[in-house]
């Protein structure tokens, strides 16, 4: 049987800390855990980078990281990093089939689809009845990093999350 | 002035721009014409205060001193406060505010276009990491100028006194110090000139757009920030802003 090493026990843990505005998303589904290292002396260092320079969520990720890896024993230290650039390319295909069922449209393309280069209109699908006869009611939505949207069928609004 | 003098200088005008624009959107939380303006107003409010922080976090490592960026940002005085004229005027109406964003955010994404090529890591790193974030800013306040300027005679007519107004603080976003000289010649920030350039064709298609025509200020602008002489309005955003962390300055959230 394989023995687990410390980082990916580290790892395991770190599934259970979720995005506190979307809760049935993990840190590292969102791309928000970029790496996790153990030092010889035992010292785990996390490092994180947040979605949107002003994610209000971030101190909370911070906060639930600590508690549940020092809870667990280790002794932990977490970094923010802001390069490179958090992009929505990062985000699992797990955590965008997770997004869907939880009622949010997850990004259309990478951004590095030509018609995301090109500034084309991108088709986003209703989470609800998964029309694609869907419309932008504003860019901005109930968080920075959504923006809010209208299905055209069955006429609910939904959150979209942006691709940046 | 030492390189980290000038870049200091650079960090907190950077950071306070951000911020007192920041502060300023924030006070329509609760107060615009719909749910959907009064969120993408907070929104960019959100991304803003969320780059002072940075900015002033790292202007306070530069300087040495053992400031924070609440130190830099709680226990300024006016006079200390380095942001453009332009981001301190009133909000006004929605139109006026629109304005505003519009001439701040068109400067801002083409100074951050021009700041990815920073050798600064730092510098890079926020250019790269703002980018994103202010691209949306621009395409809002871009939309709503061309929707309000050619909608009805009453928008045309809110938005071209919005520009009236506003036109004679945005020279000031181009003006260039010391610092600006020293960090040039670095390669650690761009040449303002150019910006300025990108700017007013960005702008002028867009008024046209907008059936908006730009006043005739006979070469005046407004000009201070940059030696921190500012209107009276920035006093009233401190007062505000400040009073809670002055008020108890041990308090911890």
């Amino acid at each position: 049987m394989a023995v687990k090493t410390k980082t990916e026990h580290v790892y395991d843990l770190l599934e259970e800390v979720k995005d506190p505005e979307i809760p049935v998303l993990s840190i590292r589904d969102l791309g928000i855990l970029r790496n996790v290292s153990v030092a010889d002396d035992g010292i785990v260092s996390v490092i994180i980078t947040p979605t949107y320079s002003g994610c209000p969520a971030m101190d909370t990720i911070e906060q639930d990281i600590k508690k549940t890896l020092t809870e667990a024993g280790f002794e932990i230290k977490v970094t923010t990093k802001i390069s490179p650039a958090w992009t929505t390319d990062w985000m699992t295909e797990e955590g965008r089939e997770k997004l869907e069922e939880y009622g949010i449209a997850p990004p259309a393309e990478s951004t590095a689809d030509k018609a995301s280069l090109l500034g084309k209109p991108k088709v986003v699908r209703c989470p609800r009845c998964k029309s694609e006869d869907t419309s932008l009611i504003s860019q901005f939505g109930s968080t920075a990093c959504k923006a809010l949207y209208r299905c055209d069928d069955c006429l609910e609004t939904f959150d979209y999350f942006k691709c940046i | 002035m030492t390189k980290e003098e000038a870049l200091y200088e650079y960090l907190i005008r950077l950071g306070d721009n951000a911020l007192v624009l920041g502060q300023r959107l924030g006070e329509w939380c609760g107060q615009a014409h719909q749910l959907e303006s009064d969120i993408a107003m907070t929104n960019v409010a959100l991304d803003l205060v969320g780059q002072a922080r940075m900015l002033l976090t790292e202007a306070g490592e530069v300087e040495g001193k053992g400031r924070s960026e609440d130190d830099l940002a709680f226990h300024r005085n006016e006079f200390e406060f380095r942001n453009n004229l332009l981001v301190e005027m009133a909000n006004g109406d929605f139109g006026q505010t629109i304005t505003r964003q519009f001439f701040f955010d068109c400067f801002y994404f083409h100074f951050l276009q021009a700041l990815k090529a920073s050798k600064s890591e730092f510098l890079q790193s926020f250019a790269l990491k703002s980018i994103k974030e202010v691209t949306y800013h621009r395409e809002l306040s871009t939309d709503f100028m061309i929707r309000l300027g050619d909608g009805t005679d009453e928008s045309h007519k809110k938005m071209q006194d919005a520009v009236n107004l506003l036109w004679e603080y945005t020279g000031e976003l181009f003006e260039m110090t010391e610092a600006d000289e020293i960090l040039m010649a670095e390669g650690l920030v761009p040449d303002l000139n150019e910006i300025k350039v990108l700017w007013e064709k960005d702008v002028m298609a867009v008024l046209e757009k907008a059936t908006l025509t730009v006043p005739d200020t006979k070469g005046y602008m407004a000009t201070g920030s940059r030696k921190g002489h500012h209107s009276e309005y920035l006093g009233y955003i401190l007062a505000e802003m400040q009073y809670l962390p002055r008020m108890m300055p041990d308090a911890k959230w």
